[in-house]
C-alpha cells in the first residue's frame, strides 16, 4: 500500500512524498529545498499524518539542491517523530551534503528562541514598570550629580585652587551667549509681534488698545522672554554640552582626562555651567529689549500708537519688579540646562547610538525642568506677593 | 608592478564574480587603474594590500555601495550595472555581507537581526523565522542564550558572529567579509577561521575576505589577490611569495609572514 502525498502543486521547486507501509513511513524529498520554499516545506511537513507508523525514514537523495534551511526541516522533522515514539533512521542524502547535515544536526540541538511578542498587555505593563524604575533611578543620578557639581561650584567661588579654567569659561560664554544672539534676537521680536497682535486684537473690543503695552511687557519681562531664551538654549546649547562630552566619552577621552588626573567637573561641567549661568541672564535682557522691540513696532504699524507713547506707558504699566522677577530665572535655568546637558553627556555609553539617545534626553528633560522651575517660581512669587 | 597582470589562469572554472577594467578615482587620487579580478565559484578569496590601496572600496563597489569610475563588474554573468530594481532585489538575496563591526541593527536582537533578510524577501511564520535564526546562531557557534541579546551586549567577536549570522541568513552563494579577523583576539581568530571554513565546505560557500591577517589567509584561502600599484595580483600563498615585487615580498617574507608560513 503506498500514498502518494504531494506537498506543494507538482511544479514547484520543493516537494516530497510519503511511502506508506504496513507500520513504516518513508518521506522522500525531492526537488530544491531551499530557504525560499521553506514556509511552504515547513507547513505541509507539520501535516504529515503518521498513522499507525512505528518505524519512519527520510530519504534525501532524490534532492537537486539543498541548503542550510531545507536541511533544518529534515532535522527538525525527525526530531518530531522521534518525539513521537518512532524509530527513525538517518537522514539519507547525497555525500556531497554530508558536512551541512552533520553542521545542522549536531552543533544545533537547543529548542528555538522564542521571540516575544512585544504588544501584549503584560508587555507593556513591563515597559511601564521598567521605565518607572528608570526614571526614580535616573532622578537619584541627577541629585547625586547636581550634589557634586554645586560643592564644586562653591568650592571653585569661595576657595579658588586655580582650578576654574577661564579660557574654557570665556570660550563657553561666547559659544553659548554671543553665538546665539541671532537666534534669540530673531525668535523674542517674532513673539513680541505676535503677542502685541493677539492682545490688540482682544482689547480693541473695549477700547482698551493701549494696554496691549502693558501685557506686553508684563507677560515678556515677567515670563515669556526668558522662557522662549532657556528653551532655545536648552535645545542649542543643552544638546550642545551632551553631545560634545558624550563624542569625548565614546572616544575615551574622559577616561584619558581621569587616568591624568584632571578633575572631570573641573574641566568639562564647570566651564560650561558657569558659562551659560553668566550668559544666560545677559540673553534674557537681550530677549526682553527684542521682544519689547517688537512689540512696539507692531503697536506702531497695528495700532498708530508711536514710540513715545509707547514709553510712556510701558513705563506705567512694569515696576523694576516686573524685570527682576523674569531676571532672576535665568541663572537658575542655565544652571539646570547646564548640569542636565553635562550630565547627560556623561551617562553615554561606548557606543555612536548613545550619544543621540541621550542629545535627545538632555533637551527633553532640561525644557521640562525649566518650565516645572518657571510654575514654581510662580508660586513662590505669588505667595511672596511680588 | 608594471607587468602583465599574472592571474586567472586558464583554469576553466565557474566565474562567479567578473572585473574587467575597473577604476575608481577619488578626485585626482586612483585607487584602481584598470583593474581585472576572477573569482571561482566555491573558493576563498582572500584580498590584501596596504592600508588606502581600496580593498574595501573593491568589495563596495562589487556589491554596489561604491559607484564606480569606469569598468564593468559582473556577478553571476549580470553586469552589475544594467540591472534594474528588481534584478538588484534578486540579486541581492544571492549574496551575504558581513562588515567590519558587524554592522547589527542596534535596535533589535541578535535574532531579529537574522530575521532581517528573511522578513524583507520571504513570507514565512515566525515560528519557523525564529526556528532558522537560532539554527543559524548555532552554526556560527554563538551561544543560544545571544538570541535574545541587544547588539551592545555582545563583545567583538560575537558581534562578528551575529553579523555573520545575518550575512548567512538567506542561504547565499557568495558571503563578502569585511576584515573579519581584526580587532579579535588570536584565539577567537582561529575559531572565526575554522568557522569560515567549515561553514563555506559545507554551504558550498564562495567567499571574498578582505584581510589582514597572515594568519587567516594561509588557514582559509585558496587563492590570494594582492593589490599593489592600484592593480592585482592574485595567486596562491606559494606563487605570491615568489613575486619579486617589492610589496609582496615584504608582506609575505618579511617577519611576519614567515611566522605564518
Amino acid at each position: 500500500m503506498s500514498t502518494a502525498h504531494d506537498a506543494t502543486a507538482p511544479d514547484a521547486r520543493a516537494r516530497f512524498r510519503m511511502e506508506r507501509k504496513p507500520r513504516a513511513l518513508r518521506l522522500v524529498a525531492e526537488g530544491e529545498w531551499t530557504t525560499k520554499d521553506a514556509a511552504k516545506l515547513s507547513a505541509a511537513l507539520k501535516h504529515i499524518d503518521l498513522g499507525d507508523a512505528t518505524t519512519a525514514e527520510i530519504d534525501g537523495t532524490h534532492l537537486d539542491r539543498l541548503d542550510s534551511a531545507g536541511a533544518w526541516l529534515l532535522v527538525r522533522t525527525k526530531r518530531e517523530w522521534e518525539e513521537q515514539g518512532k524509530k527513525v533512521g538517518a537522514i539519507a542524502l547525497a555525500p556531497v551534503y554530508d558536512s551541512l547535515l552533520h553542521t545542522v544536526e549536531h552543533e544545533h540541538t537547543a529548542p528555538p528562541v522564542t521571540i516575544h511578542n512585544r504588544h501584549t498587555l503584560l508587555a507593556f505593563t513591563e515597559r511601564v514598570g521598567k521605565a518607572t524604575i528608570h526614571g526614580l533611578q535616573q532622578g537619584l543620578g541627577i541629585m547625586g550629580y547636581v550634589g557634586r557639581v554645586t560643592v564644586e561650584a562653591t568650592e571653585a567661588i569661595y576657595h579658588p585652587r586655580g582650578n576654574l579654567r577661564v579660557a574654557a569659561l570665556i570660550h563657553q560664554i561666547e559659544e553659548t551667549g554671543i553665538n546665539s544672539l541671532p537666534i534669540v534676537g530673531l525668535l523674542s521680536f517674532l513673539i513680541g509681534i505676535v503677542l502685541a497682535y493677539q492682545g490688540a486684537d482682544q482689547l480693541k473690543r473695549f477700547g482698551a488698545e493701549v494696554f496691549t503695552i502693558n501685557l506686553l511687557g508684563v507677560g515678556l519681562l515677567r515670563e515669556i522672554a526668558g522662557l522662549i531664551t532657556a528653551i532655545i538654549i536648552a535645545g542649542r546649547s543643552g544638546s550642545a554640552f551632551t553631545a560634545q562630552i558624550g563624542t569625548m566619552r565614546v572616544n575615551e577621552e574622559i577616561d584619558a582626562m581621569q587616568t591624568i588626573g584632571i578633575n572631570i567637573v573641573d574641566a568639562l561641567v564647570l566651564p560650561r555651567v558657569i558659562g551659560l549661568a553668566i550668559a544666560l541672564p545677559f540673553l534674557t535682557f537681550y530677549a526682553d529689549i527684542m521682544g519689547l522691540l517688537g512689540g512696539a513696532v507692531m503697536c506702531y504699524f497695528d495700532l498708530a500708537i508711536t514710540p513715545e507713547v509707547f514709553m510712556r506707558q510701558l513705563q506705567e504699566a512694569i515696576s523694576l519688579n516686573t524685570f527682576l522677577v523674569g531676571m532672576i530665572k535665568a541663572p537658575v535655568f542655565a544652571m539646570i540646562i547646564g548640569m542636565v546637558g553635562c550630565y547627560e553627556g556623561l551617562q553615554v555609553e561606548r557606543n555612536a547610538a548613545s550619544v543621540g539617545r541621550l542629545t535627545t534626553r538632555s533637551v527633553v528633560e532640561s525644557v521640562f525642568l525649566v518650565i516645572v522651575l518657571d510654575a514654581a517660581f510662580s508660586i513662590i512669587f505669588s505667595i511672596v506677593g511680588i | 608592478m608594471s607587468g602583465p597582470i599574472q592571474n586567472q589562469g586558464g583554469k576553466d572554472k565557474d566565474i562567479v564574480i567578473k572585473v574587467r577594467q575597473l577604476v575608481n578615482a577619488f578626485g585626482n587620487q586612483v585607487l584602481h587603474d584598470h583593474l581585472d579580478l576572477d573569482v571561482y565559484r566555491g573558493e576563498v578569496l582572500g584580498v590584501v594590500g596596504g592600508s588606502g590601496t581600496g580593498k574595501s572600496v573593491l568589495m563596495r563597489s562589487i556589491i554596489g555601495l561604491n559607484e564606480i569610475t569606469s569598468g564593468s563588474i559582473e556577478v553571476f554573468g549580470h553586469n552589475t550595472a544594467h540591472l534594474n530594481e528588481a534584478q538588484w532585489r534578486e540579486l541581492e538575496q544571492r549574496w551575504g555581507v558581513l562588515f567590519q563591526e558587524g554592522a547589527l541593527f542596534s535596535s533589535q536582537t541578535v535574532a531579529e537581526n537574522i530575521q532581517v533578510p528573511l522578513r524583507e524577501y520571504l513570507d514565512m511564520p515566525q515560528e519557523l523565522m525564529n526556528e532558522i535564526a537560532s539554527m543559524k546562531i548555532s552554526m556560527v557557534g554563538l551561544p543560544d542564550l545571544a538570541a535574545t541579546k541587544q547588539p551592545s551586549e555582545l563583545s567583538g567577536g560575537m558581534k562578528k558572529r551575529a553579523g555573520l549570522a545575518r550575512a548567512l541568513a538567506l542561504d547565499p552563494e557568495i558571503v563578502f567579509l569585511d576584515e573579519p579577523t581584526a580587532g579579535l583576539d588570536p584565539i577567537s581568530a582561529n575559531m572565526f577561521d575554522t568557522l569560515v571554513k567549515d561553514l563555506q565546505k559545507s554551504l558550498n560557500l564562495t567567499v571574498f575576505m578582505v584581510t589582514h591577517d597572515l594568519d587567516t589567509l594561509r588557514a582559509t584561502t585558496d587563492r590570494i589577490a594582492v593589490l599593489v600599484d592600484h592593480k592585482i595580483v592574485v595567486g596562491t600563498m606559494e606563487e605570491l611569495r615568489k613575486n619579486p615585487h617589492p610589496w609582496i615580498q615584504e608582506y609575505f617574507s618579511g617577519p611576519r609572514g614567515r611566522a605564518a608560513a
